[in-house]
């Protein structure tokens, strides 16, 4: 029981962060209906810049976390800005591969000696680990805290989305691009600001996992981006709660089987998981379905 | 009046088959002399060891792209766990080989056989899906292999299989890509690669035209499969060593970009790409050591710029062939042609 329970949170903690790089996913698909291949390396960026920010600079967590958020959100920005904008009237398939094209110019960019080099870095302890004891569960404060970031940003994310203009902007551009162009939307910038703020939440996610898991080197972002991608189908890719219930989802799944079942078949339980939940309901456990217009 | 026609017919029939075989033979001969370069170059030293290797890795690694570029170009079907079908051929006849002593054909055969059957179980429930579901789909059932097969202790687990016999030859590596090629454009050029097509430009306008597209949607992907299977059975005897990491969604990903930049439903397009992604690290390899440091870095940029100065590709759609270099040429030679030609195009 005490196990089951132990497991329990550290599956939500893993979650989170799942969730976090699931949002930047599902924003996208959202928006442009692209699968951004590269988002998991923005989350490998926002893991060095922490990284470099804690070290260089000196920097104590929320400075770090910052700084982290506001560069990879440039980033993020810049890369739709150069590689993607021209592409977006041509087949998916060619933006797929510039995405993956992307993805590999960023990973063997961080590898190159100059920026961090191919070996593993130990993420700086920017605060002290400090674990308590709830009965029989232990939590560290690290964990807490990565917690209750992801749930403070999504309820910020919530409140962008629904509450403010250019929420209603975003929602409007996903719901009908071209529709919006007329209605006097400027496109460029919604998108823009898409790639900004799902670039920022996965920066989040690289400083979290660093800390919780301080080894980083320039393919983490792999399998976890595999993982969250899953996370965000899990939910209905597009849809933004979707994404936080995968994320967590995932965790969960990941964190469990591995205790319960067989800890080298966790990732294959994993996308079973996917492939029959895409059979079943292919638009996910949230998505809407939208009917084929011939 | 009756019997004329008849005959008309008869002598047009029999002309056509003429030709068919006549340009079978031309082919088969240009074949021939294409191998006798190459290997009357490898015998006087011209072409070092080195390159012939590397020749025979773009041969295996051209076979699954030709097979990736029949569901993905001309089947239109988004497919990203093609590896896999790769690994299940490699695992195939390397166990055939190692554990059966069966000679090589028949375990690339069983390789070839295995992943057909594969393609067909898992493509019956996932070819209904369409467009970034499929894809997602495939990814997932690519890593559910690989996670398998790293899991299973009896083919090596995560350690792989090592000290397999060499045996694919230059040769073999030639005949069977020739031999892909020709199932393939043969396949396009029937009625049944037209339907394939159709389901390719319009799925639901085929199926209103009578296409059953889930039949020839099957079709291209268990034919695609079956050819990863082959190149993952030549491509374990030929490494001596696989293990389920060396198939994973990079890889699934590397033959997508084989087939994306050398233009998607281009056959040759699909010879084109190959060779230049995989000679081209390789090249960037030789040149400074400045560049051999950065030679991922700068290949990675190179993809980005293609991709984003020629979407369609090198090729586009179109074939590298004897005709279209004909009509090249008399282009060449007077552009007014050029212009007429243009014309038309408005025209339509």
């Amino acid at each position: 029981m005490s196990t089951l329970l132990q497991q329990i949170v550290n599956g939500i903690c893993l979650g989170s962060v799942y969730a976090l790089i699931a949002i930047g996913y599902t924003m996208v698909y959202g928006i442009i209906k692209l699968i951004n291949f590269a988002h998991c390396d923005i989350y490998m960026v926002g893991a060095f810049t922490g990284y470099f920010a804690a070290t260089v600079l000196g920097f104590g967590f929320l400075p770090c976390l910052l700084f982290s958020m506001i560069s990879c959100a440039v980033i993020g920005m810049l890369i739709e800005r150069i590689a993607y904008k021209p592409l977006r009237n041509s087949p998916k398939v060619t933006l797929l591969i510039t995405t993956m094209g992307m993805e590999l110019l960023l990973q063997n960019f961080v590898k190159t000696d100059f920026v961090a080099g191919p070996n593993t870095r130990n993420f700086p302890q920017v605060i002290p680990l400090v674990s308590y004891k709830l009965g029989a569960i232990t939590i560290s404060n690290l964990q807490l805290i990565a917690l209750a970031v992801t749930i403070l940003l999504c309820i910020i994310l919530q409140f962008i989305v629904n509450k403010t203009r250019t929420g209603r902007a975003m929602r409007a551009t996903s719901y009908d691009r071209d529709a919006a162009a007329l209605m006097g939307i400027n496109i460029n910038r919604v998108i823009s600001l898409t790639f900004a703020l799902g670039s920022a939440l996965a920066a989040t996610a690289g400083v979290l996992v660093g800390m919780l898991y301080p080894r980083l080197e320039p393919a983490m972002g792999v399998m976890p981006g595999l993982k969250s991608f899953v996370a965000a189908v899990l939910g209905g890719i597009g849809v933004i709660p979707g994404a936080m219930f995968g994320g967590i989802a995932m965790g969960l799944i990941e964190t469990l089987s591995k205790v319960y079942i067989n800890s080298g078949l966790s990732d294959a339980i994993a996308f079973s998981i996917l492939i029959i939940i895409l059979i079943v309901k292919p638009t996910g456990l949230f998505g809407k379905k939208d009917n084929v217009k011939v | 009046m009756d019997n004329n026609i008849t005959n008309n017919e008869k002598n047009l029939s029999l002309n056509l088959v003429k030709t068919i075989y006549i340009r079978y033979v031309i082919t088969f001969a240009a074949l021939l002399i294409i191998y006798a370069i190459l290997m009357f170059l490898v015998n006087q030293g011209i072409i070092s060891d080195y390159i012939l290797r590397l020749m025979k890795q773009i041969g295996i690694f051209l076979i699954a792209a030709l097979g990736l570029n029949l569901i993905l170009g001309f089947t239109g079907q988004f497919t990203m766990g093609h590896a896999a079908f790769m690994s299940i051929g490699a695992y195939g006849s390397a166990i055939m080989t190692k554990n059966f002593n069966m000679p090589f054909p028949i375990s690339l055969l069983v390789g070839i056989i295995l992943a057909a059957i594969l393609a067909a179980l898992i493509g019956y429930p996932i070819l209904r899906l369409k467009g970034d579901y499929l894809a997602i789909c495939t990814l997932g059932f690519g890593e559910i292999v690989k996670v398998l097969i790293q899991n299973i202790d009896y083919v090596g687990g995560a350690r792989g299989i090592s000290a397999i016999p060499t045996k694919t030859s230059f040769l073999m590596v030639f005949l069977s890509a020739a031999l892909c090629y020709a199932i393939l454009k043969n396949l396009i050029n029937s009625s049944k690669g037209r339907a394939i097509m159709s389901v390719r430009e319009d799925e639901i306008a085929a199926e209103a035209m009578g296409i059953n597209s889930t039949k020839y949607k099957m079709i291209s992907f268990i034919i695609g499969s079956s050819m990863a299977g082959l190149a993952g059975g030549l491509y374990a005897h030929f490494n001596t060593f696989i293990d389920p990491a060396s198939f994973n969604f990079a890889k699934s990903i590397e033959l997508i970009t084989y087939v994306v930049l050398g233009g998607m439903g281009s056959l040759s397009g699909t010879v084109l790409g190959t060779t230049i992604l995989i000679y081209l690290p390789e090249s960037l390899r030789g040149l400074s050591d400045v560049i051999k440091d950065y030679r991922m870095l700068i290949y990675a940029l190179l993809l980005v710029i293609m991709m984003i100065f020629r979407p369609q590709g090198i090729l586009g759609t179109r074939e590298i062939s004897v005709a279209n270099i004909k009509k090249f040429i008399t282009k060449f030679r007077n552009p007014s042609l050029k212009n007429i030609e243009e014309n038309e195009k408005v025209g339509e």
